[in-house]
């Protein structure tokens, strides 16, 4: 294992933990706009798309990735504009 | 990471840039789990990943831009106009599809990595591709692929019973747990020789194989499931798609996917438990399969001693009453009646009676799912109670209308030891003074288990559609 692997995966677990953390403390009213916006977050592999798609890889890396970005994209704006609008509604009211 | 000193100024701006967008993203999850905050934090998580977007397109030393902005424009079109068309009661498929997606991605992801770079011939050991940033890493390739896959194919089964466009009911195949671990046998031999073994040529043959028997095993996990049991399979998918992203961030060695990532796979594994706590179910029967289907087999009969009753005689009793709960379930969803309840609701209140909602942890087909559809229709905040706030107070009340729910109301799951849903927390609606469910037959509820709430003296069905009953209900009342 080289050391830059060992430090993803103290990355990793931390992370983890910071996500049971953060997540155990919310209320049942918010767990489908919770589950939508932690959805669209996970659209951050649109990160790994960018650079596949626009990087040096050749023709097929740059076909793959497109594809890959462009799913990514249908998650991360999808995904926020649907929470918002669900989050809207709660905000309507007092 | 370390040696930073030596990164050129636009890698350090780039990490500058993920690391601010990542302490967004927590902040964002953290305010999106309050009702006043909430829209703050999924703003602030949108900004976030618009910031980590930036500093990766910072961060590349050679830009071709057209597969990118074809791929975001494409993209966002496509997500922009389903969010923008979706209709509350159809959130739940929305999620899934959208959850699909981005699994898809994460393979997609994983597989250009590979055509880039190649897997290196060392376990765990990074290859670093030429001419560009990070790492690839073989093992991380293979399970981004694997999870990646999964979450495809098992999103849109679920998204396919959730739209009805397949039958809710579990579908078994003769010897499924013989053919699961098969399948599980089989990829793990494919991975460990892609990784260990073999590159080049035959390297991609396995990569193949590895991406077909993800979606395999994708639709053999989604499959035996019925409908009603859907929103534990979407927290568990999204929580997938998470790890799926922490994947593909081991593989390319960027830090910001494997934080954001796990963030989303921890988040999506707390709900599911959380839902299985909530049906009497241990997660890992959730996470192994096939769960909620050996359930067609007990509880089954025919009906006796029904009674039923009309939209008037039901107006002329809430009239009367003082306290009145209401019980929402997947039928209130599918009928769109939520605007008819609240209509009704603020007659009745005009007329003195006190109005409360009861929220069974899984009603509908995602959690909080109920409480969306009533937030919709305006319903105030302090009206709605969980569970286990209210469940006491049901033999204090005067009159429970149950929309459309079937299962989260059977007491044969506190009495019934044969029943499939013995076990399960359910309201004690039965304990009321007088009962009223809305529903559109006697058929079964997604579980098909006989309800003996419906044989219970002090409950009358009212057949037909939720919605239409509900205005007939609000019509009468303002004329009585």
């Amino acid at each position: 294992m080289t050391g830059e692997v060992i430090i993803a995966f103290y990355t990793f677990v931390l992370a983890c933990v910071a996500g049971f953390q953060l997540i155990s403390k919310v209320p049942p009213t918010l767990h489908t706009p919770l589950m939508s916006g932690a959805n669209a977050i996970s659209g951050i592999t649109i990160l790994g798309a960018i650079a596949m798609a626009g990087g040096t890889g050749g023709f097929a890396a740059h076909i793959i990735g497109m594809l890959a970005v462009l799913f990514a994209t249908v998650n991360v704006v999808g995904g926020f504009m649907v929470t918002e609008r669900m989050l809207k509604m709660f905000g309507s009211r007092k | 990471m370390l040696g930073a000193a030596n990164l050129p100024l636009n890698e350090l701006l780039a990490h500058f840039g993920y690391i601010v967008s990542i302490l967004m993203f927590m902040v964002g999850i953290m305010l999106m789990g309050r009702v006043k905050t909430a829209k703050n934090g999924n703003r602030l998580a949108a900004g976030a990943m618009l910031l980590a977007v930036i500093a990766q397109l910072v961060q590349m030393k050679t830009i071709d831009p057209v597969w990118i902005v074809v791929g975001l424009v494409v993209g966002a079109l496509i997500g922009a106009v389903a969010s923008i068309r979706v209709q509350m009661t159809q959130m739940p498929e929305m999620v899934a599809l959208f959850n699909g997606s981005g699994g898809l991605a994460s393979l997609l992801v994983a597989v250009a990595a590979y055509a880039y770079g190649g897997i290196p011939s060392q376990p765990l050991a990074g290859a670093t591709i030429a001419g560009s940033r990070g790492d690839v890493n073989g093992l991380a390739v293979m399970l981004s692929i694997l999870i990646g896959g999964v979450t495809f194919t098992g999103s849109i089964i679920a998204f396919l019973k959730l739209a009805e466009k397949m039958s809710g009911k579990p579908i078994l195949l003769p010897g499924r747990h013989a053919v699961n671990i098969l399948l599980a046998v089989l990829v793990a031999v494919f991975i460990a020789l892609g990784v260990w073994v073999l590159g080049g040529g035959v390297g991609l043959a396995l990569l193949v194989l590895v991406i077909l028997l993800s979606f395999i095993m994708g639709i053999t996990l989604v499959i035996p499931i019925g409908g009603g049991d859907m929103p534990v399979v979407i927290s568990l998918l999204n929580s997938y798609s998470g790890v799926a992203a922490a994947m593909a961030g081991f593989a390319l060695g960027s830090h910001v996917l494997i934080v954001s990532g796990s963030l989303v796979g921890a988040a999506g594994l707390i709900l599911t438990q959380i839902m299985c706590k909530a049906m009497n179910r241990s997660l890992a029967n959730v996470v192994f399969g096939g769960f909620g289907a050996e359930a067609a087999t007990g509880g089954g009969g025919e009906y006796k001693n029904v009674k039923s009753a009309d939209a008037e005689t039901a107006a002329m009793v809430m009239a009367d009453a003082q306290s009145i709960i209401i019980v929402p379930g997947y039928g209130m969803a599918v009928s769109q009646a939520q605007h008819a309840v609240r209509e009704l609701a603020k007659l009745l209140e005009a007329k003195g009676a006190s109005i409360r909602y009861a929220i069974h942890p899984v009603a509908g087909r995602m959690p909080g799912h109920m409480n969306v559809l009533l937030a919709e229709a305006n319903v105030p905040y302090e009206q709605l109670f969980e569970m286990d706030q209210i469940n006491e107070e049901f033999k204090s009340t005067d009159v429970v209308l149950v929309i459309g729910a079937n299962d989260t109301v059977n007491p044969a799951a506190k009495t019934d030891k044969t029943s499939p849903l013995y076990g399960m927390p359910v309201m004690n609606v039965e304990e009321a003074k007088t009962v009223f469910t809305m529903k559109r037959s006697l058929g079964g509820g997604f579980a098909q288990v006989k309800n003996t709430l419906f044989e219970c003296p002090n409950n009358f069905m009212i057949y037909g559609d939720a919605r239409k009953t509900l205005e007939e209900i609000a019509k009468a009342v303002k004329e009585g």
